[in-house]
């Protein structure tokens, strides 16, 4: 499953996306998010398997936009830490 | 003073499966506590028996218990009855009665896959306060998502804002909007407050009800094609929610997409998170089973 967390509002698209198929719930990306977006449960979108995925902790679903801002200035943007930390590249950001 | 009548009340509903006899089966139930509608689905071994549809009160374990004693209303159910029951929506972890919460996600991928059969793998889901594109396997699970929550354009509640500033009352909304020479440019913002302030400059104008509410339309399907372009949106396309029953904005969308939407008349549109939820009650019963 493409889990899509996040929003579209006036000023674009805010969306980090975990693909859970990939994601083997290893937490790495929890300690590698300077800012607790990231968190390692359940599949609350597929109630009926037993295995652990990354998501979007509830909390910051809706401003990613602003909690993500210092891993991305403008010039010289390094490499996302919840990205280059994911071995399976189970996450993507849309913007 | 003459009371001012609230146009903006849609319709609410209740039915039962007059044929079925729930005693002896197993009976499990879905409760949806959206942001502006409850419903209640009733099972019995899988098998659609009763629900309901109403409005949500300010108080989300309220209008659950509303919701599930107005579908068992006259079935001769009590709540002791019910052998397993999810919650979902935004009030999903506001259901007293309820045994688990599941999100609303999974929920309207089951129910929409019951509802408009295994074919179904985009499920766009319109509902009061947000809007969710969901693509799911022939099985109804869930393989690709997107929900938008924090912005009320393309909504449910947007659409019953503009009956309340037209005088239209919201069942007649699509086919009024459908009712115009030429389509209208669209009104410029989605975002429910302003497109308000722009229709009430465009009435202003002397622009006539239904072509502001072609504008408000084309405007809303406009931006929903947007949220679903970015998961795609691959056949067959069905629509859930309230939205589903406004004409105005489902053929406008059919036509942005290029793909037929499929129809249902043996279910109302708005149960599907409520169905889904039930569903699912069953299938965790059985898990516990084995």
């Amino acid at each position: 499953m493409i889990a899509n967390y996040g929003y579209k509002d006036g000023s674009g698209d805010y969306f980090i996306a975990i693909d859970t198929d990939k994601c083997n719930g290893c937490k790495d990306c929890i300690d590698a998010c300077p800012y607790g977006v990231l968190d390692v449960g359940p599949d609350e979108n597929d109630p009926l398997s037993d295995e652990e995925v990354a998501f979007v902790t509830e909390a910051e679903r809706k401003k990613i936009k602003y909690t993500c801002a210092p891993c991305k200035p403008m010039n010289n943007r390094p490499p996302l830490p919840c990205m280059a930390v994911c071995k399976k590249e189970a996450i993507s950001h849309s913007w | 003073m003459e009371e001012k009548a609230e146009l903006w009340r849609w319709t609410e509903s209740r039915w039962t499966n007059t044929d079925l006899n729930w005693k002896g089966k197993l009976i499990t139930s879905g409760v949806d506590v959206g942001s502006v509608s409850s419903q209640a689905v009733i099972l019995a071994d899988g098998e659609l028996y009763a629900y309901s549809n109403m409005r949500t009160g300010s108080d989300s374990p309220d209008s659950a218990m509303k919701a599930i004693n107005w579908a068992m209303e006259d079935t001769g159910l009590k709540l002791d009855d019910l052998t397993y029951t999810v919650g979902t929506g935004y009030g999903r972890v506001n259901v007293p009665f309820s045994q688990r919460a599941i999100t609303e996600i999974a929920c309207h991928a089951r129910g929409g896959n019951f509802m408009y059969g295994p074919s179904v793998r985009t499920i766009l889901d319109m509902g009061g306060q947000d809007c969710k594109a969901i693509h799911c396997d022939e099985r109804g699970k869930v393989t690709n998502f997107l929900m938008n929550d924090k912005c009320a354009a393309g909504t449910g509640r947007g659409m019953e804002v503009f009956a309340d500033l037209l005088g239209v009352s919201i069942n007649d909304v699509g086919d009024l909007s459908l009712d115009v020479d030429e389509e209208p440019q669209p009104v410029s913002s989605t975002c429910v407050v302003y497109a308000k302030t722009e229709a009430t400059g465009l009435l202003r104008e002397g622009w006539p009800k239904n072509k502001v509410l072609a504008a408000y339309c084309s405007a809303m399907a406009h931006r929903i094609m947007t949220l679903l372009e970015r998961i795609g949106v691959e056949e067959d396309f069905a629509i859930t929610g309230g939205i589903a029953k406004n004409k105005g904005v489902v053929t406008r969308l059919e036509k942005e997409v290029g793909i037929k939407i499929m129809k249902t008349t043996d279910y109302d549109t708005q149960i599907a998170g409520a169905l889904g939820a039930a569903l699912f009650a069953k299938a965790l019963v059985e898990k516990g089973k084995k």
